[in-house]
Order: C-alpha cells, then structure tokens, then sequence
C-alpha cells in the first residue's frame, strides 16, 4: 500500500461521504417546496408543519454538506497537484459556476431556514424553489467537470501542452448529457425513496398518523415519477458509455472477448486471466442488444485494450450489477405502489407494501454509490481518460496515511453523529404527531 | 492585464471572506471566551448573529480557491504541494467547526451537551482562521521555491517561521475583534451584552497593536519581499489609512457609537488586506510563481471573468437580500 493508494482511498473516501450530504441537500428542498406549496394551496397546517420538520433535518445535512464540499475543493489539489495543474484552465468553469449556483443556495437556504417569521409566505415559498433549482444546478456543474476527466474534449496537446483551450466546449462535451441526468435524476430517486421508507416505518406503528401519510406521499409521488426516468436514463447513459468508453462497458459488464451476439453477463466472479465470469448469469444476446438492438451487434471486449489499461473488473462489474438490481428493485415497488393508487386512488395501507417501502428506503443511496463506483473505477487507470494517468496526478507528499486516517475516522464520527441527532429530531416529536392534527405556528 | 483583474478579484472576494467568515471565526472564539453572569446570553446572542448567514459567508473562500485553480492553476499545484500540512489543519477546522455549530443548534437543549459542542465549535474557531492565516503568511516568506513542476523545498517550508506564526495570530486577533465590533451592532436593546462585546473588541483591537507590529518587523527577515512592498511609496498612505481607521473604531467603541465603529472596523481590515495583496503584487507565492507564469489560457481567463460579471449580477442582490432581512435597521 502506498502513498497512491492511501490518495485515493481518501478521495474516494471524502466522494463517498459527501455524496450522500449533497444528493439529500439538493433533492430535500424539492420535498419542501412541494409541502410548502400544498400548504399555501390548501392552508392544512400539517403541510406547513411538514416543512418545518423537514428544513430541520435538511439543515443539518446541509452543513454537513457544505464542509465537505469545501474539503473536496481542496483534495483536488492536496491530492492531485498535477491533475489541477493541467486540468484546472479547462475544468475550472463549470467549478466556478458551481461556486455561484452554491453561493445562491447558501443565500436562499439562509433565507429559508431563518426567515419563517421575517419574510411573507409566498416570498418564503419561492426562497424554497429557489434553493431547489440553485442545488440542481451546483450538482450539474459538479458532474460537468466529472464528465470531462471520462470525456475529454477542448483542447489540443502541443509538446506536452494544453493548447487551443476551449472551456465551452470542454463543459459541453460528449460524456455531459447522459452524466448530468443521470445524477440528478439519482438524487431525487434516493431522497424520496429513503423520505417514503422513513416515513412508512412509522405508519406500520399507526396508520392513523395524518403527518406521516402527508409526507410518504409527497415522496412517494417524487419516487414514482423519478424511477422510471431514470431506468430510462441508465439505459441511454450506458449506450453513451458503450461509444465514448468502450473499455469501461466492458468491464462493466465483465465482457471480455469481442464478438456479435454477445450475451448480458449478470454478477458471477469475473476471471481476468481465462477472461470469463465464473457462476454468472447469461442472458443470450442480452449486451448486443442493449448495445445495438440488435442481436448481431458487435461489442468490443477488454482484450482489445493493453492489460495496463483495463480497471478493476470485478469491483466495477458487482458495482454496476448492484446499481442496476437495486434500481430495477425500486421500480418494482414504485410500480406497486402506482397500482395500488390506480385502483384504490388511495396511498398505501397495505402493510406489506409498507414493509416493501421500509426496506427500499436505502435502496437509491446503494445506488448512488455503486453508481460512482463503476463511474470513478472504470475510468481507471486513467484520471483524465486517454490523457492523464492516476498514478501520474498523485501529490508528491508523503505519508498520505496520515490524513486518509484522520478524515476517514472524523467523517464516520460525523456520520454516527448525524444518524444519532436526525433520529432524534424524529423521536422527539413523536407523541405529538402519533394522533392529533398539528397546531401552527405560522 | 486579464490575470490583474482576476487576481484583484480574488483579493476583494478574500477580504469579504475575511469581513464576512472571518467574524463568523471571531463569534466562535467569543463564544468559547463567554464568561461572566451573562456567559449563556452572549452565546445564544452570537448564535442568533451567525446563524443565518454563517453558510452563506463561507462560500467566499470556496470561491477563492476555485478561482485560483482555473485562472492560476500552476499556482494553485504549487500551494497545495508545499502547504498540504496546515491547509489539511485548516480543513479538519472548517469540518469540525461547521458541524459542531449545526450540531449544537440541533441538539438535546441540556447544558452539558450544548458545552461539548460549543467547545469544539470555539476550538476549531480558533485554530481555522489561525492555519489560514499561517498560509497566507507562508507564501509570502519566499521560502517556498520549485523547479520546474516539482516543489524543492519541501512541505514545512515558509510556514514554520516566526513570519508565518505571527500572520496567524494577526488573523485570530483581527477576527476576534471584527466579531466584538459587528456583535455590539447585533445586540442593540440589551446595554449590558453590548457592553461585553464592546469590551472584548476593544481588547482585540489591543491585542492587534503589538501584533501589527511584530509581523513588521519578522517580515524584515522572514518575508523581505513583502517587507519591500510595504516601504513602498503607497505604503505609508494605506498605513495612514489603516491606522485612521483603527483609531475611528476604538474612539467609536469608546463612545458607543457602534454602527460608527462597525464601518471603521470594516474599512481597518480592508486596508489591511488591500496592503497585503499590494505588497505580494504580482507574486502569488514569492517570488517564484508570479500571476503572468502562473495564469491559465487567455481563453480561459476572458472566459471566467464573463462568468464572475454574470455571476455577481445574480450573487449581488441576492446577498444584499439576505442581510437586508437578518441585520436590516428594523431588526430588534
């Protein structure tokens, strides 16, 4: 293990954790703005209580959010010197439109959090949306810069040189579109599905409780409409990966050999050396006609790339595996629950689809992180895909242990602590909120 | 000329970090400090002052770093090698302290609780602001030299000397006293909080005399470059300057004049911080990365300061809203 390992190990760390504080931080405020809405439609209390209740719990998240954000603005040179140095010219516009869209959250979230009392109810509405579209947008002007390191376009290479830099272009570029939907579309998946299971945990207590229907609904109806679009949006990105990256969908998908009439390998233990997965699932044809729609469509396979130039197949294949699975699982709660509405026109009684709900509530954030997986470790080893070698961006700095030891132990602190002040702010309102109509405080 | 511009707005961005995240540094210390009979209601007073806008202020100094890695990005490798040990202190600092303060907020009501982050909230108040201005200071040592791509002199050069420590005390004492001045304004109606902060930031203030002038006199060997800038013909205006405007304030915290003594105190560390760039023009660190050798494609840098106008267009309002709401006239 050395200093390249402990630096990764810390960015991937550092992503990882952030991840998660940025996917409910810019996703919660969606949830909140159509609450407030119902409120200032329907003047019901409950609605406005429900984004009070929820504001709490994003605030933390959100500050939680916002550190790491900071610290992961500084690892990119901390950690990746050489990369920032070459890279920084190019990527640095959609990062410092990032800055702007974050700085106009931060503003509106203040607004938000803080303003209850101080600004009028449609004002403090629009604050709302305000933040939800600014959260969108920071998360798409992250993801630009990602999509740059897999595709990566706007300039030229003169003796080692960027030259002709063109950062419109290299925002813009082809790996942009299938990245930024996907991520969005994710966040959205994630938080409403983990807001319905939270919130269906305790209607299995009580199905009586007004508040938790109220709110397993609003994310049940985010959930519902953002699942299929994403499956969809999979389905187009992997294709787009398939183009601009064809190593990386092969390992993938754990394909080595190019051939027509490939079939869709599904989990098993991928063999480097004879180049097939041991025990996996086959269906046939199954990749081709992903790929091409077609059964003869021919696919390339990881043997027509150097060895030094193949990712950690089996990490990147079980993660996409896992992503995938865990997405099709949520549509098929999804579809559950839009059946049940479709006939009853009511939201779940039914325990059993309660139950469902329960366990699906971690299933988006499995997916936001395996999904990251298979971007970052099948982009390896490449940090700047065909350009920049990971291994050649790594900061000289020794003893990288040190900090990758202190983050990693402050950051599952921070988690155990949030995990432990988020329940809380849950449990403690409980008596109040278990049978009786809420009191407004507007 | 691009890369002047860029660069003097990423000074002004710097010094409302400094205005706006600085105090929020020095709320933290005082709140740590709190002491006395009225020890709870000036931190539940500090609380209140930051609480909505702490986010907000904060996002100043991301903006900063991610200016310098697209306009100056050879600059930007070259800091991040040689000062990743106190930039890395500075971070856990930012982490600690952010959350600890939303921890605090929402966290059981109980006193011992609420103690335990208030610590480590006041802490890392401490230490943050110190390490930024330790690696502020470290750059202008001249200390920190590279060849080529690789940095030669190491990751403990520029920031162990007298230079640099003093630079971070500077900086804890000009935020204490920031905060002492902007709480006083914040804790109209209450005469005896007032007062407590009105003290505090006299003594800050105290406290930035020797310190002022022991950062000059280690600049002489520790950052002779800067020590050069700052005996150049604009030097004695803007010391003029600054030193008027230190007087304004203490005589205005003296008199209770406090909005007077917030304007001065905003105005002393503006000039503090405008000799600071001045003195450092053109290098980014002294003397080998210069804003012309490190500065990203013109593409890039036209680029950029089209976005930084359009941006502004949004932020400006914006941000006026926000304190227009928080710590308008009408407010208490």
């Amino acid at each position: 293990m050395n200093d390249l390992f402990f630096a990764r190990s810390q960015m991937g760390m550092s992503l990882a954790f952030h991840i998660i504080f940025a996917v409910i931080g810019m996703a919660m405020p969606l949830l909140m703005a159509v609450s407030e809405g119902c409120y200032l439609w329907t003047k019901k209390p409950i609605f406005l209580e429900l984004s009070k209740r929820w504001a709490a719990g994003t605030a933390i998240l959100f500050a939680v959010g916002a550190v790491s954000g900071t610290v992961l603005s500084f690892e990119l040179g901390l950690l990746w010197p050489k990369f920032m140095q070459y890279a920084g010219g190019i990527i640095g516009m959609p990062f410092s439109l990032e800055g702007f869209a974050f700085f106009t959250e931060a503003i509106f979230l203040g607004i938000y959090l803080y303003g209850w009392n101080r600004v009028s109810p449609v004002l403090h509405w629009l604050a709302g949306i305000v933040v939800a579209v600014s959260g969108v947008l920071s998360a798409v002007f992250v993801v630009l810069a990602n999509s740059w390191m897999n595709a990566p376009v706007g300039f030229d290479v003169v003796n080692g040189q960027l030259v002709n830099i063109n950062p419109i272009a290299a925002m813009l570029n082809p790996a942009s579109l299938h990245e930024t939907i996907h991520m969005v579309l994710a966040a959205y998946v994630a938080t409403a599905f983990l807001v319905a299971g939270i919130h269906a945990f305790f209607l299995l207590r009580d199905s009586q409780s007004v508040f938790h229907r109220a709110s397993c609904s609003i994310g049940l109806v985010v959930a519902c409409i953002s699942i299929p679009l994403q499956i969809f949006s999979g389905d187009f990105a992997a294709r787009e990966v398939a183009k601009l990256q064809p190593a990386k969908l092969a390992a993938m998908e754990a394909h080595y050999k190019t051939d027509k009439g490939v079939p869709l390998v599904i989990g098993g233990i991928p063999d480097d050396v004879t180049g097939k997965a041991n025990y996996a699932l086959q269906i046939p044809y199954g990749l081709s006609m992903l790929v091409g729609y077609n059964p003869e469509t021919k696919v390339v396979g990881l043997e027509d790339f150097p060895r030094d130039q193949w990712s950690n197949v089996r990490l990147v294949h079980w993660s996409f595996d896992i992503m995938v699975g865990t997405g099709f699982a949520m549509l098929a709660v999804a579809s559950w629950v839009a059946w049940i509405w479709w006939r009853t026109r009511r939201l779940p009684d039914n325990k059993w689809l309660l139950r469902a709900l329960v366990c699906s509530a971690p299933l988006g954030f499995i997916a936001v992180e395996t999904g990251w997986f298979v971007t970052e470790l099948g982009r390896q080893p490449w940090i700047i895909y065909g350009f920049m070698r990971t291994r050649d961006a790594v900061t000289p700095m020794p003893g990288l242990v040190v900090p990758f030891t202190t983050f990693t132990i402050v950051y599952l602190l921070l988690a155990v602590i949030v995990i432990f002040l988020l329940r809380r702010q849950f449990m403690e309102t409980q008596p109040r909120w278990i049978k009786k109509e809420p009191v407004s405080h507007a | 000329m691009h890369e002047t511009l860029l660069a003097a707005v990423m000074l002004a961005s710097l010094i409302l970090y400094a205005l706006m995240g600085g105090a929020d540094y020095g709320g933290g210390m005082w709140d740590l400090l709190a002491s006395g009979a009225r020890a709870q209601r000036q931190r539940l007073a500090i609380v209140e002052a930051i609480a909505p806008i702490w986010e907000a202020n904060h996002v100043w100094l991301v903006l900063v770093i991610v200016l310098l890695f697209t306009g100056f990005p050879r600059a930007f490798s070259v800091i991040m090698i040689a000062l990743h040990i106190p930039i890395t202190g500075m971070l856990i600092g930012i982490v600690l302290r952010g959350s600890a303060f939303v921890f605090r907020k929402y966290d059981s009501t109980e006193d011992a609780v609420q103690r335990r982050w208030s610590t480590i909230f006041g802490i890392a108040s401490f230490f943050t602001p110190f390490f930024q201005g330790l690696t502020l200071g470290a750059l202008t040592t001249g200390d920190i030299h590279f060849v080529g791509d690789r940095v030669t002199t190491g990751f403990f050069a520029g920031w162990l000397t007298p230079f640099a420590w003093t630079c971070g005390l500077f900086a804890l004492a000009l935020f204490a006293f920031l905060a002492g001045t902007y709480m006083t304004v914040d804790t109209q109606g209450q005469p005896d909080l007032q007062n407590d902060f009105r003290l505090r930031a006299i003594w800050a203030e105290t406290a930035l005399i020797p310190l002022a002038i022991i950062v000059f006199i280690t600049s002489k060997y520790g950052a002779p470059l800067m020590y050069q800038g700052l005996t150049n013909w604009w030097a004695p205006l803007l010391l003029g300057w600054t030193v008027l405007s230190a007087l304004i304030a203490t005589l205005a915290l003296w008199f209770r004049r406090f909005r007077a003594a917030r304007i001065a105190a905003v105005a002393q560390v503006t000039f503090i911080l405008l000799g600071w760039g001045l003195a450092q023009f053109p290098h980014l660190v002294t003397p080998d990365v210069t804003l012309q050798n490190a500065a990203a494609p013109e593409s890039t840098l036209k680029l950029l300061l089209l976005a930084l106008g359009a941006g502004t267009v949004v932020l400006l309002p914006s941000l006026l809203y926000l304190f227009q709401i928080f710590k308008g006239q009408e407010q208490r």
